[in-house]
C-alpha cells in the first residue's frame, strides 16, 4: 500500500511540509459546492432505477446503533434485522454492516456470525476523540480482537482546528497500524471543521494517512452528513486515485432518514465520484432509521400501494 | 454505461391545451392575421400549431388599439392601480407555472429544469418586481413627476420567449405605456399563452398586444409612425438594422445584443467549482445565451488540470428529450440556428483548433448538436470572435491578469464577463478593468430582476432591469 502513495509521501514528513501541501489544495467556493449539490438532488429517479438505486441503498446501509443505553439484547435484535431486514421478502438483500460501541462487539460478532456481514466498531474515544493516544489505540485492538473488521475512528478535531495536522496524521497511521487487517474508516465530524476548505483538506490528511473510508460524522453533533460536504468528500477520493492510484471510500452518517435523501447520495456518487463508487465496498451510508423507509418505499414499488409502518419491523 | 441508468422521468405534456391554430392578440381579443406559418417543437419537428402572421395593417391595429388603450386608459391610471394588475399577472405566471414551463420546452427545445426552475420563476418575479415600481416612480430618480413614453414596440428574441417577454412588458407597463410585442417567429406559444393570462387578469383592452410573424413584422412594427419607443433583443445584425431605421425619428431606442463573453479563470481559482461555471456558462440553455461565457479563458499554469475536469464533468452532461426532467442540454432552436452553429464549428476546426465532445447518443428527429469544446484557439480564429449561439465553447490561455484582461476586452462585444478566483481583491481589480455590462465573480448566467442587464460597444444600449429599466420607459 505504502508504494502506491509514494507521490506523495514527501508532504507529511513535516508540519510544514504537510501544511504547504493541505492549503495548497485548490480551495472550496461555497455557494457554488451548495449550488451543485442541490442541482444534483433535482435528478428525477423513477421505476426500474429506483428500484435498482432502492436495493443498492439497502446494502450499503451500515446499521447502526451507538447509545449509552445499548444492551446486547438491543444489539442482537439489530443483527437479526440486518440479516433480513425485510421478514416478508427473502429477495431483499441484506445491509453492509453493523455499527456498534466497542462493548457490543462481542455480542454482535456471535449473531451475525457466517452472515457476511460486516461488523463495524467506533473506536478512538468516540464521539469526542478527547483522549490520549494509548487509550485510543487500546480502544481500537480491543474491538478488533473481539472480531471487529471495520473501525471507525473519529480524529482530533482540536488537533486539526489548531494546525496540528501532523499530530492528527500520525495518530490517524497509528490507529491504521492497530487496526492490522480491519478496515479504517476516519471519521471527519465535518460539523465541527465548519468550512468546505476544512473538509477538504481533512479528507486529503485522513488518505494519506492510510484511511480506507473517509467518513462525515459521528451523529452526535448536528449538522451530521450534508449533501454538499459528502460532494467534496466523493470530489477528494476522485481526486486521490488519480493522483496516487488508491481507491478510497466514503461514508455519510447521521441525519439521512429517506428514500429521497439516499437516491440524492446516490446520485451525487454516480456524477461526482463515478460508477466505480456505486458498490458497499466503497460507499456507505450510517444510519438506522433510513432502513425501514428503504423497506417501504421498496415494497411500495413493488406492490403498487403504501403498507403502514406497522408492516416493518422496529428494533 | 454507467450501472445508475435513469429511467426516463418525462414530465407529462397534459397540462398543455394546444389548439390548432392561434390568431393575433390585439385589443384585448385573438382576431385572424393576414397570412400564418406552422410552429414546431425543435426537439421532433412535429408541428404544434399555426400561428397567425401580421401584416403591416394587422401590425397597424395592435398599435392603434395600444394607443387607445394609452389615451383612455393606461396613461392615466394611477399606478397603485397598474401595480395591481401587474402583481395578478406575476400570481398567475406563478399559478400555471408548470403549464408555462412545459410549453417552452416544447416550442424552444430547451431542458424543463431549466424552464421550471429558471424561465418562469424569473419571468413572474420580474412582474413582481415592476409591479412594486409602479405607484413609486417619483422616486426612481427620473425626476419628480416622471412620464411614460406611449407606445411600446417590443421585438424579443426565440432563446427564452418568454423571459423577454417579462423583461419587455414588465417595466413598460409599470411605467404607464402600453405595448405592442412581436415574439420570435420559432417561439410565439407562451407569448400567446401569455395573452390568455393578460385576459384572465382582466388586463384593459389594448394595454398589451401580441403580434407574431417573422422579419417583416419586426420591421413593420418599428418602423411604425406611431410607435414612441422600441425595444429589442436579438443579434447586432438586426439591431443595426433598427438603429438606422429608428434614426432622425423621435422613437426612444434600446438594444440588447449580441455576445462574446469571456470567462476567465485564474490559478487560484476554486476548480471543482468553476468547471461548473464554465459548464454553465456556456450549456446553460444549449449556449443560445447572448451572455453565454462562450471565451474561456484560462491561466496556463492550470490549463491542462481545468481542461481535464472539465472533460469528465462534460462526459456526465445528459443531452436528449428537453421534456425528460433529468435531461440538461436539450434541442437546438432551429434548423437554421443549427447550421449556423456547424457550420462555425467546422470553420473552427479548418482554422487548427482542435475540437472535442464527450461521446453522446442524439435522437434522429429534430436539432442537436453535442457540447463541444475547441482547444488551442487564438484571438485570431473567428470561433474566438464571432458569437457561435449555440453548445460551443473556445478555450484560450492567458499567463498573467494583464494579458487576460487585454484578451478578455479584445473583442466588438461587451455584455458579460466571469471572474474565477479565491482572491477577493484580484476579482475587484479585474472587475473594474473589464468593459462588459455584467461581471460576474465566482458564479455565471445568474440572472435577478432587481439587477440592471445590459453591454457595452457592439452588444447594445440601455438597461433592462432593476431601477435602471425604468429610464427606458419614463420621459423624466
Amino acid at each position: 500500500m505504502t508504494a502506491t502513495i509514494s507521490p506523495l509521501s514527501e508532504v507529511t514528513r513535516s508540519d510544514a511540509a504537510l501544511r504547504t501541501f493541505l492549503h495548497g489544495l485548490p480551495g472550496v467556493d461555497r455557494v457554488g459546492a451548495d449550488a451543485r449539490a442541490a442541482g444534483l438532488g433535482t435528478r428525477s429517479i423513477k421505476t426500474t432505477a429506483k428500484a435498482w438505486a432502492i436495493d443498492l441503498a439497502i446494502r450499503m446501509v451500515d446499521l447502526t446503533t451507538l447509545e449509552g443505553s445499548d444492551t446486547p439484547g438491543k444489539v442482537r435484535a439489530l443483527c437479526a434485522k440486518a440479516r433480513q431486514p425485510d421478514p416478508g421478502d427473502p429477495a431483499c438483500p441484506s445491509v453492509a454492516a453493523i455499527c456498534v460501541y466497542p462493548s457490543m462487539v462481542p455480542t454482535a460478532a456471535e449473531a451475525l456470525r457466517g452472515s457476511g456481514i460486516h461488523l463495524a466498531s467506533v473506536a478512538t474515544a468516540f464521539p469526542s476523540g478527547q483522549a490520549p493516544l494509548k487509550v485510543k489505540l487500546d480502544d481500537t485492538r480491543a474491538a478488533v480482537a473481539a472480531g471487529a473488521d471495520e473501525i471507525d475512528m473519529v480524529i482530533s478535531r482540536g488537533a486539526f482546528l489548531s494546525g496540528r495536522y501532523l499530530e492528527v496524521f500520525e495518530e490517524i497511521t497509528a490507529i491504521k497500524e492497530a487496526c492490522g487487517k480491519a478496515h479504517l474508516k476516519v471519521i471527519l465530524e465535518t460539523g465541527e471543521l465548519v468550512t468546505y476548505d476544512n473538509v477538504r483538506r481533512a479528507s486529503w490528511l485522513a488518505m494519506l494517512a492510510g484511511g480506507d473510508f473517509i467518513k462525515t460524522s459521528t451523529g452526535k453533533v448536528a449538522p451530521a452528513a450534508t449533501l454538499p460536504v459528502t460532494l467534496i468528500m466523493l470530489e477528494a477520493v476522485r481526486d486521490f486515485l488519480d493522483t496516487t492510484g488508491r481507491k478510497v471510500g466514503v461514508k455519510p452518517a447521521g441525519g439521512i432518514r429517506t428514500t429521497k435523501d439516499a437516491i440524492k447520495y446516490l446520485v451525487m456518487v454516480n456524477e461526482i465520484a463515478g460508477d466505480g463508487w456505486l458498490d458497499p465496498d466503497w460507499f456507505r451510508f450510517g444510519a438506522s432509521t433510513l432502513l425501514n423507509d428503504l423497506l417501504m418505499q421498496r415494497t411500495k414499488l413493488a406492490t403498487g400501494h403504501y403498507s403502514g409502518p406497522d408492516y416493518f419491523t422496529l428494533d | 454505461m454507467s450501472a445508475f441508468e435513469y429511467a426516463p422521468a418525462p414530465e407529462s405534456r397534459s397540462i398543455v391545451k394546444l389548439q390548432p391554430s392561434y390568431g393575433l392578440f390585439i385589443d384585448g381579443e385573438f382576431t385572424d392575421g393576414a397570412g400564418s406559418f406552422k410552429t414546431i417543437s425543435p426537439a421532433s419537428e412535429e408541428v404544434l400549431a399555426e400561428i397567425a402572421e401580421a401584416s403591416t395593417a394587422d401590425v397597424d391595429r395592435a398599435v392603434k388599439a395600444a394607443r387607445r388603450a394609452y389615451t383612455d386608459v393606461w396613461g392615466s391610471m394611477p399606478g397603485r392601480e397598474r401595480a395591481k394588475y401587474l402583481f395578478r399577472i406575476a400570481r398567475i405566471i406563478a399559478e400555471r407555472s408548470r403549464e408555462l414551463a412545459v410549453l417552452e420546452s416544447l416550442n424552444n427545445g430547451k431542458p424543463i429544469k431549466e424552464s421550471r426552475d429558471v424561465d418562469v420563476p424569473l419571468a413572474a418575479a420580474h412582474f413582481f418586481y415592476y409591479a412594486g415600481w409602479a405607484d413609486k416612480l417619483p422616486y426612481a430618480g427620473f425626476g419628480a413627476d416622471p412620464r411614460p413614453l406611449g407606445v411600446a414596440g417590443q421585438v424579443i428574441p426565440w432563446n427564452f420567449p418568454l423571459l423577454m417577454l417579462a423583461w419587455k412588458i414588465a417595466p413598460a407597463l409599470a411605467a404607464g405605456n402600453t405595448v405592442v410585442l412581436k415574439p420570435a417567429e420559432t417561439t410565439p406559444l407562451t407569448a400567446l399563452l401569455f395573452a390568455e393570462i393578460c385576459q384572465q387578469a382582466d388586463l384593459p383592452p389594448g394595454v398589451v398586444n401580441i403580434v407574431t410573424g417573422a422579419g417583416e413584422t419586426g420591421a413593420a412594427l418599428v418602423n411604425h409612425p406611431d410607435v414612441d419607443k422600441v425595444a429589442f433583443t436579438g443579434s447586432t445584425e438586426v439591431g443595426r438594422i433598427i438603429a438606422r431605421a429608428v434614426a432622425g425619428t423621435n422613437k426612444k431606442v434600446t438594444l440588447e445584443l449580441g455576445g462574446k463573453a469571456a470567462n476567465i479563470v485564474f490559478d487560484d481559482a476554486a476548480i471543482d467549482q468553476a468547471v461548473e461555471g464554465i459548464v454553465n456558462g456556456i450549456f446553460f440553455n444549449q449556449g443560445h445565451v447572448c451572455c453565454a461565457g462562450s471565451r474561456l479563458l484560462v491561466q496556463e499554469s492550470v490549463a491542462d488540470q481545468l481542461l481535464e475536469s472539465l472533460k469528465r464533468r462534460m462526459a456526465t452532461l445528459r443531452v436528449g428529450d428537453p421534456l425528460d426532467k433529468n435531461t440538461d442540454v436539450g434541442a437546438i432552436n432551429s434548423a437554421e440556428q443549427l447550421s449556423r452553429i456547424k457550420a462555425l464549428a467546422e470553420i473552427g476546426s479548418a482554422e487548427g483548433a482542435e475540437r472535442w465532445s464527450p461521446a453522446c447518443e442524439l435522437p434522429e428527429r429534430g436539432f442537436w448538436f453535442a457540447p463541444t469544446i475547441f482547444t488551442g484557439v487564438s484571438q485570431a480564429h473567428r470561433i474566438a470572435r464571432e458569437e457561435i449561439f449555440g453548445p460551443v465553447l473556445s478555450v484560450l490561455t492567458f499567463r498573467t491578469p494583464g494579458e487576460a484582461i487585454e484578451k478578455a476586452n479584445n473583442t466588438p462585444y461587451g455584455l458579460s464577463a466571469g471572474i474565477w478566483s479565491e482572491k477577493g481583491s484580484r476579482i475587484l481589480a479585474v472587475a473594474d478593468q473589464l468593459r462588459a455590462g455584467v461581471v460576474w465573480a465566482n458564479t455565471f448566467n445568474k440572472f435577478d430582476p432587481t439587477s440592471p442587464f445590459g453591454g457595452y460597444k457592439e452588444s447594445g444600449y440601455g438597461r433592462e432591469g432593476g431601477r435602471h429599466g425604468l429610464e427606458a420607459y419614463l420621459a423624466g
